[in-house]
């Protein structure tokens, strides 16, 4: 089991319900969230080219945040999720600093937290909750080790990048472009 | 053209683009750690080569200051933790690939053997107050009997402690003005500058500042090499690093970089250490508060600097 998020940026009007509805599937403390929407644009006049997507933490299998972190609260576990248990954080912020993607925030209470692809929601057979509101379905989830899932296909058929290879963490969001 | 907009949302209200997840307590902690691990090295390497009678400063008056800095240090790191009621996970796991696991590690090890050190000198440090306890009286002795072997295990915990400082930050490769290898072998040689410096300050005879600032010269003009060394490595470098060096170069920090750290800090008290050696009437006090300066701003430019570097926005 590896799980995957692939998301169209093709079908992404940048609404941002998935934000609203992490935020509120979370209880994510106001002010903050977990995922966000960026527009890119690229190109000079006449031929512009304008990308929205919805990004969040990767859950990279090579994930530096594990690595770094001193206590073990950062963990990844055997389908590919990267989480933080809150009480063995103590907020030294030491994954914040060692994630490429800036896909962490210190939580008002101290410790640090971030996507978790809805753990809680997979463990009960249902999608994340910002795959499950996207309007325009630009969302995908799966596993990756299954040749068969949605998300299988789709890394096979069209073109796809993921953000900041370089830094080699090998993220698990991929986009199709 | 190319223009990223966050239309939505982002973790860290009001900072973003900034992720300033590390205040001032790093800084001052990574100082601090860095001048222990000088001192302590010194008063073990001078123990060991068995000069202890000739360099008084440098084995007992400045060793008093290698306990306190990593005390003030580890409560400066402390006061930066946000989840602070868990800090005993600290010591419950070893991490090795996390750099401030082992980090924490070391110093758990190393103040309180620097505290011991301290106490084997107690009876020729503070000859006015006696140790009144019998028990107390055997345990400096027995110190002072073992202070090789401490010395022993001080040479090589207190070069781990100075390179430790610089690979904390080395270690992250988000953040690409830290992701160079030279910066553990940076901070050790600072932090020794930074200790040597300390001991040419405490100390009263002239022989043993002349060696020591024989010794900080040197170690200054590595430590020029060494920074040269990394903004070559930076320009041959990605697009990030190049972007990340701009900083230092031509950017925001420039001035405290080049102006506090590199010539004040570095240029111009090698200059009055050399004119002193050559004989110069030059109080000591000034390239030696100098240096100090130099590698405290020095900690400061590098974390502040480093978490503006990023790869994405
Ligand atoms: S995106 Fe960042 S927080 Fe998420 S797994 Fe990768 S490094 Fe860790
Ligand atoms: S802030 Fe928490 S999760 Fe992050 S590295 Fe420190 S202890 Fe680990």
């Amino acid at each position: 089991m590896r799980y995957a998020m692939v998301i169209d940026t093709l079908k992404c009007v940048g609404c941002s319900d998935c934000v609203v509805a992490c935020q509120t599937e979370n209880d994510v403390p106001i002010g903050y969230c977990r995922d966000w929407v960026t527009e890119n644009v690229s190109g000079s006049y006449p031929s512009i080219e304008l990308e929205l997507k919805s990004e969040r933490c990767n859950h990279c299998e090579n994930a530096p945040c594990v690595r770094c972190c001193p206590t073990g609260a950062s963990h990844q576990l055997n389908n590919g999720i990267v989480l933080v248990t809150a009480d063995e954080c103590i907020g030294c912020g030491a994954c914040i600093e060692s994630c490429p993607y800036d896909a962490r925030y210190q939580h008002p209470d101290g410790y640090v937290d971030k996507c978790t692809f809805c753990h809680h929601r997979l463990e009960k057979g249902q999608l994340p909750a910002c795959v499950a509101v996207c309007p325009t379905k630009c969302m995908y989830f799966g596993d990756l080790d299954n040749q068969n899932s949605e998300v299988s296909k789709l890394l096979k058929n069209r073109k796809w990048k993921t953000l900041a290879p370089e830094a080699g963490t090998k993220p698990k969001v991929y986009y199709l472009i | 053209m190319q223009e990223e907009l966050i239309t939505s949302g982002r973790n860290i209200p009001n900072i973003d683009p900034f992720l300033d997840i590390w205040h001032w307590p790093i800084s001052v902690y990574l100082f601090l750690g860095g001048l222990a691990a000088g001192l302590l090295f010194f008063a073990a390497l001078i123990t060991i080569l068995k000069k202890d009678k000739e360099y008084p400063a440098a084995v007992k008056f400045a060793s008093i200051v290698s306990p306190i800095a990593l005390t003030l240090g580890l409560l400066a790191l402390f006061y930066d933790l946000t989840h602070k009621i868990y800090f005993w996970r600290l010591y419950t796991t070893v991490r090795i690939e996390s750099p401030m696991s082992w980090g924490a590690w070391v110093l758990l090890i190393i103040t309180p053997v620097s505290f011991l050190w301290v106490l084997s000198y107690y009876s020729e440090l503070f000859p006015k107050f006696k140790l009144n306890f019998k028990f107390l009286k055997k345990f400096e002795s027995f110190l002072q009997k073992n202070r090789l072997l401490m010395a022993y295990i001080l040479l090589p915990l207190s070069v781990v402690l100075g390179v430790y400082t610089g690979i904390l930050l080395s270690a992250f490769n988000a953040r690409p003005l830290w992701n160079n290898a030279i910066l553990g072998p940076l901070f050790l040689i600072s932090g020794l500058s930074t200790g040597a410096a300390t001991i040419i300050l405490l100390s009263k005879s002239t022989k043993e500042r002349h060696l020591f600032s024989k010794i900080d010269l040197g170690l200054v003009i590595l430590e020029l090499g060494l920074i040269v060394h990394m903004m070559m490595g930076m320009y041959a470098g990605s697009q990030v690093q190049l972007e990340a060096m701009q900083l230092l170069i031509g950017g925001e920090f420039t001035m405290m970089f080049f102006g506090f750290v590199v010539i004040l800090g570095l240029i111009v008290p090698a200059i009055l250490e050399f004119l002193e050696l050559r004989g110069f009437k030059i109080p000591v006090a000034v390239p030696a508060l100098l240096i100090l300066l130099g590698g405290l701003i020095f900690r400061f430019v590098m974390v502040e600097a480093g978490q503006i570097t990023r790869y994405l926005y």
